[in-house]
């Protein structure tokens, strides 16, 4: 009976993740072979898919990615540690509302702030630049890592600050000996999935770059054209912009669900 | 905006005259608090005022130097327009469609996980890897690799000539969205299946309870909790579903499956009707304020759960 609901579970697992699996295999064919059918499953593998993504100019996409994520991340994480701290070890005297006023920014629609962001953006004379997508991306994301930072600086048992400060342990000897080497890992998960919403953002991308602060998204968008058989230098391109992701899942998991539910389920 | 900033940052300075050991105190808790609240009260509350300004504006943007205050008349127009109410049965069905949905495998994909067998941290990862595949990438994948009529994966298995996105519109997006948040439901109720006590249930177990009846009568209660969490965080963000809107079926055929975010882009940059778009972009903030309203009850009983610990 066990037995049986593990082959349950693997069979499930597997019917899962298939489509990432297709994904790969037919980024490694030939456009002929990706477009038979019945679909080929023996084929001789080529790199040919990926040199085309790379000849197609994919790299920009992807360093303005890698920009827009790790400056929002680094942003994102300068600025929710302080704040969660303040709302969790020693907090400030209306600290419930202050954490319900960040969680519902987070649930405000971003398609009705578009225009006025639009418009203002434009305004400035940053429309196009990845520095407004860095913005936009900590604003993004600074909830969600105040409310999990908030619930990794929780774990901090209160006795063991409480007998630093009478030991006469300072703020940043209290910081450095006792809270970062417990949140540290918290903290590692947080910026990983900040890293993993900015990276994967497409509404605001799509509505305020173009060609100079286009994202890896983008890239993905104007890549497929009319032009016949492309279904093998799609799935090259759908992989190579998601690798960064899934690597960074994958590290985060024991953390994510805690990230995805704002810190509420451990 | 400017002004903001420097007005606010003043305010970060203890006040000159006597300063109070109290309040001393309490603005040395504040300080590390600033930074982020002023950072996000500028970026997420400017760009809504603004829309409440916008919204009453009639303004289409190919008629530049043109817009004058109309009230509410762009809100009469948008309400009354047939358009934003079939948006708005679309992106009912097509949240309700993912989230329960995805509910509903995410719970058996939990119940699968919680037991002990070989391989389960594997299988544990392959089964959150769709929710990590781009999203874009993830809808392109489903259009072009899967549902697509000549050599998409669907009919090359099972045979057949099905046009699937345009014969199902609704269930091809439901079906890739479906795909990516079930790990996310499977995680959040996995959590909370490990977070049942197991003496308990093993005293039901020996006190002659069988399967279906501890499921019934002790799991699914605690699991309630998890559920409603699931489900609203999962409509929180699927209310927003753009991406695959956008890429698989372009709200088509049709208006079949324009849901409110891509009914309010094309309003703004296809028709340029920038009045009107504000207008509906604060009746979405409306809309969405009811529901968050219950989503904040739902954080607050956890919230409240974990303060009493």
């Amino acid at each position: 009976m066990r037995r049986l609901w593990g082959v349950v579970a693997w069979v499930a697992g597997i019917v899962f993740v298939f489509p990432v699996i297709w994904m790969v295999l037919t980024s490694f064919k030939q456009e002929q072979a990706a477009a038979g059918n019945p679909p080929s499953w023996v084929f001789t593998p080529t790199l040919a898919q990926y040199e085309q993504v790379f000849d197609r100019n994919i790299t920009p996409f992807l360093l303005n990615s890698l920009m827009a994520s790790i400056f929002s991340t680094i942003f994102v994480v300068a600025l929710a540690t302080p704040a969660a701290y303040a709302l969790s070890l020693r907090p400030v005297a209306k600290w419930t509302d202050t954490l319900f006023f960040f969680i519902s920014t987070k649930m405000m629609p971003a398609v009705a702030a578009l225009l006025p962001l639009y418009l203002l953006v434009k305004h400035l004379g940053m429309l196009d630049n990845i520095w407004t997508m860095v913005v936009l991306y900590t604003s993004m994301n600074l909830p969600l890592a105040v409310w999990m930072m908030r619930s990794f600086l929780l774990e901090v048992p209160r006795e063991v600050l409480e007998a630093g400060e009478v030991d006469g342990a300072g703020l940043l000897t209290s910081i450095r000996k006792i809270i970062l080497p417990i949140v540290s890992p918290g903290l590692a998960a947080t910026a990983l999935i900040c890293f993993i919403f900015a990276w994967n953002e497409f509404f605001l991308a799509v509505n305020l770059t173009a060609t100079n602060a286009g994202t890896a998204p983008i890239f993905l968008v104007g890549f497929i054209s009319s032009e016949g058989l492309f279904l093998a230098r799609l799935c090259a391109a759908a992989t190579l912009v998601s690798l960064p992701v899934l690597i960074a899942g994958w590290l985060a998991q024991n953390k994510l669900v805690r990230g995805l539910s704002m810190g509420a389920v451990k | 905006m400017t002004t903001l900033v420097a007005r606010q940052d003043e305010r970060t300075q203890p006040p000159v005259l006597p300063t109070r050991g109290g309040a001393k105190d309490r603005w040395v808790r504040r300080a590390p608090l600033l930074p982020a609240l002023i950072f996000a009260l500028v970026i997420t509350q400017i760009p809504f005022l603004y829309t409440l300004y916008l919204s009453t504006l009639s303004w289409n943007a190919l008629r530049p130097g043109d817009k004058p205050f109309v009230g509410l008349d762009n809100y009469v127009t948008v309400l009354t327009d047939t358009r934003l109410r079939s948006a708005l049965v679309n992106t009912v069905l097509l949240t309700a469609g993912a989230v329960i949905f995805s509910m509903i495998l995410g719970l058996l994909l939990a119940l699968l996980l919680d037991r002990k067998f070989l391989g389960r941290s594997v299988v544990r990862t392959l089964l959150i890897t769709p929710f990590l595949v781009m999203p874009i990438a993830a809808a392109l994948l489903w259009k072009h690799a899967i549902f697509n009529p000549a050599y998409g994966l669907i009919n090359g298995i099972f045979g057949g000539s099905t046009d699937w996105i345009s014969s199902y519109p609704k269930g091809a997006v439901i079906a890739t969205l479906v795909w990516q948040w079930t790990p996310f439901m499977m995680l959040i109720l996995l959590a909370g299946l490990q977070s049942q006590s197991h003496e308990v249930i093993e005293a039901a177990r020996v006190d002659g309870a069988n399967a279906w009846q501890i499921f019934r009568r002790m799991t699914l209660p605690h699991l309630r909790q998890y559920l409603e969490l699931g489900a609203l965080l999962g409509s929180i963000y699927l209310v927003n579903t753009f991406d695959a809107i956008f890429s698989i079926t372009q709200g088509g055929p049709g208006t079949a499956t324009t849901n409110l975010p891509y009914e309010i882009y094309l309003t703004t940059f296809r028709k340029f009707e920038y009045g009107e778009a504000s207008a509906a972009g604060v009746i979405v903030v409306i809309l969405t304020i009811i529901v968050a309203t219950f989503a904040l009850r739902v954080i607050s009983s956890l919230f409240k759960m974990e303060e009493h610990r």
